[in-house]
């Protein structure tokens, strides 16, 4: 397993995309070619070693130190292998990515895990808004993968989600999963306004009321759902409170709705 | 060959090819996964006319289910994956989708995949959802107990049906105690079950009857009642013959399942009126699989 780390020589001025880093399996290249690659930093193209110094060999794992806020499209179309962001990262994180596994120790910008379709994303600090949500003519976000958030989440976290699971271990902002085809998202903490408008399908695993529900959303009662042991199964020994769920007995309260919009959707609050 | 005192004769059991798949059945307790597993797997004792041969192969505890209940595993054997699919979708939905708090999952990972769930998720009317957990999809329809959670599909993989041996007793408790001893004792064995009602059965057939309608008759060499006027294979002191059917995911398993029911029989002796083991076989020419009684009890 072979590493190559690349270190920020300053933090860019302009914005980066830095999709082509992850583009094609850095396995087998050459150290030279990687360092030749161009990116788009604001209106202008870089080479990679302009950017950062480069250190190891190119191989399974990369590796991104420094103030990386500017850094967008960090893991775009990460297919296999693993990337580790020691810092912050910027915009579009991982997007549409299939496979592979990203970390971030610290913050990330809006619209990460756009288009993801599978792998896994381990975020240490929070997430901007549209975590998982879909861009402008994107039919639908979120499609598939593991998405970890440490911290807190901005506003329209799952935005036209389609499938996935996504646990927060923070609060998340307004919105939350607005216009949801359907998936699973889990927050540990407080839940913003309007949770669940528009949403179709799919569940919200809350352990408090949001603070404001559309009025479109109908409470079923407090059950034990079966499902919820086989999710709690699933994510045990994740990091934070949804690694350590317990083996039966969760009981939840389960609102269902948007009824605006198919109403299938289901909210459903730890009892 | 002869162990305590019990004839063990050269033949052979003579086995066919079949599909099978494995159900895990989960309830709130064990008493009622039972319930659900022995209404899916009733009326299942044998292809010729029941569709499929089922059976409860072992218990499970609530750490080898998915949905941490109690449950029972069934196995389920038919002659083609079309009729298996038939028989599944109209068993578990009669049986297990009925029964109050169960659920059913896949037992078996890989083989061809068979709707499970897939279909029986209509009965939801709409208010069905699905669930992807860890790479499978379940399907939670409600139901008025609460919801009915199915996982989607199951494998189905190529198996063996037919083993048998036969027991030869001095009388008919005898045969029965011989019996039960070895369903007991083949009840420990994986992968197998036995689909006749208490894992034994009484009637042995041969193939072809007198009469034009029938396919199968009775085996009156091997009916004391009628030993004087048959070509009767038993000898004057043999009072009762039972037999024990097995299917099994692979012939290895059938004759793991034999050798330990053999060994249960033989175990009881002369001296509780076990006089013979024998097989029932079609002469080698319709089954693929042969299990030699003498090789097995010599492995």
């Amino acid at each position: 397993m072979s590493t190559l780390r690349l270190t920020l020589r300053a933090a860019p001025a302009q914005r980066v995309d830095c999709a082509p880093l992850t583009a094609a399996p850095l396995a087998g290249q050459a150290l030279a070619a990687v360092a030749a690659l161009p990116l788009v930093a604001g209106n202008r193209t870089l080479r990679v070693d302009e950017l950062f110094a480069l250190e190891g060999t190119p191989g399974d794992t990369l590796v991104v130190t420094g103030d990386g806020a500017r850094l967008d499209r960090l893991g775009a179309g990460l297919a296999a292998g693993t990337l580790r962001v020691e810092g912050a990262a910027g915009d579009y994180l991982g997007q549409r990515m299939t496979g592979g596994r990203i970390e971030v120790m610290g913050r990330v910008g809006a619209f990460a895990a756009n288009g993801m379709k599978g792998g896994e994303i381990r975020i240490g600090g929070d997430a901007g808004d549209f975590l998982g949500g879909a861009i402008p003519g994107d039919h639908q976000g979120m499609s598939g993968g593991l998405v970890l958030v440490a911290g807190n989440v901005g506003a329209r976290a799952g935005d036209r989600m389609r499938r996935g699971v996504m646990l927060i271990d923070g609060s998340a902002g307004d919105y939350l999963a607005s216009r949801m085809v359907a998936g699973t998202i889990a927050v540990a903490g407080a839940v913003g306004h309007g949770a669940g408008t528009s949403m179709r399908r799919g569940t919200l695993l809350l352990s408090t009321l949001p603070a404001g529900l559309p009025p479109t959303f109908n409470d079923c009662g407090v059950f034990p759902f079966t499902m919820l042991t086989m999710l709690a199964r699933a994510w045990r020994g994740l990091p934070g409170p949804f690694g350590a769920l317990p083996d039966g007995g969760l009981r939840v309260r389960r609102l269902m709705g948007d009824l605006a919009n198919d109403g299938r959707g289901e909210i459903l609050i730890r009892a | 060959m002869i162990l305590n005192g019990v004839a063990i004769d050269d033949e052979f059991a003579e086995a066919f090819g079949m599909k099978a798949t494995r159900v895990i059945i989960t309830a709130q307790n064990l008493a009622w996964a039972y319930h659900a597993a022995n209404a899916a797997t009733g009326f299942a004792t044998s292809v010729i006319a029941c569709g499929c041969e089922a059976g409860v192969e072992r218990e499970l505890t609530p750490a080898e289910t998915p949905d941490g209940r109690p449950g029972v595993a069934i196995l389920l054997f038919a002659m083609s994956g079309k009729e298996l699919a038939k028989q599944l979708e109209r068993r578990i939905g009669q049986c297990v989708l009925t029964s109050p708090t169960s659920a059913a999952f896949a037992g078996l990972e890989g083989g061809d995949p068979v709707a499970l769930g897939k279909n029986l998720r209509f009965f939801g009317d709409g208010f069905q959802a699905s669930k992807q957990i860890a790479g499978k999809r379940y399907w939670r329809v409600p139901v008025m107990d609460g919801e009915f959670l199915v996982e989607e599909t199951t494998g189905v993989v190529p198996a063996v049906g037919g083993g048998n041996f036969l027991v030869l007793a001095e009388s008919q408790p005898q045969a029965l105690a011989a019996c039960e001893a070895a369903i007991a004792a083949m009840r420990t064995v994986p992968n197998v079950i036995m689909p006749f009602p208490g894992g034994v059965v009484r009637s042995g057939s041969k193939v072809g009857s007198r009469y034009k309608s029938l396919g199968a008759s009775t085996n009156d060499a091997f009916c004391p009642t009628i030993r004087g006027i048959t070509k009767s294979q038993l000898s004057p002191e043999i009072g009762s013959v039972m037999e024990i059917v097995i299917d099994g995911l692979t012939a290895d398993d059938i004759s793991a399942s034999m050798k330990a029911g053999i060994r249960a029989v033989t175990a009881l002796g002369r001296a509780q009126g076990i006089h013979r083991i024998s097989a029932g076989n079609y002469g080698g020419k319709l089954g693929k699989y042969h299990f030699k009684l003498r090789e097995i009890l010599a492995s």
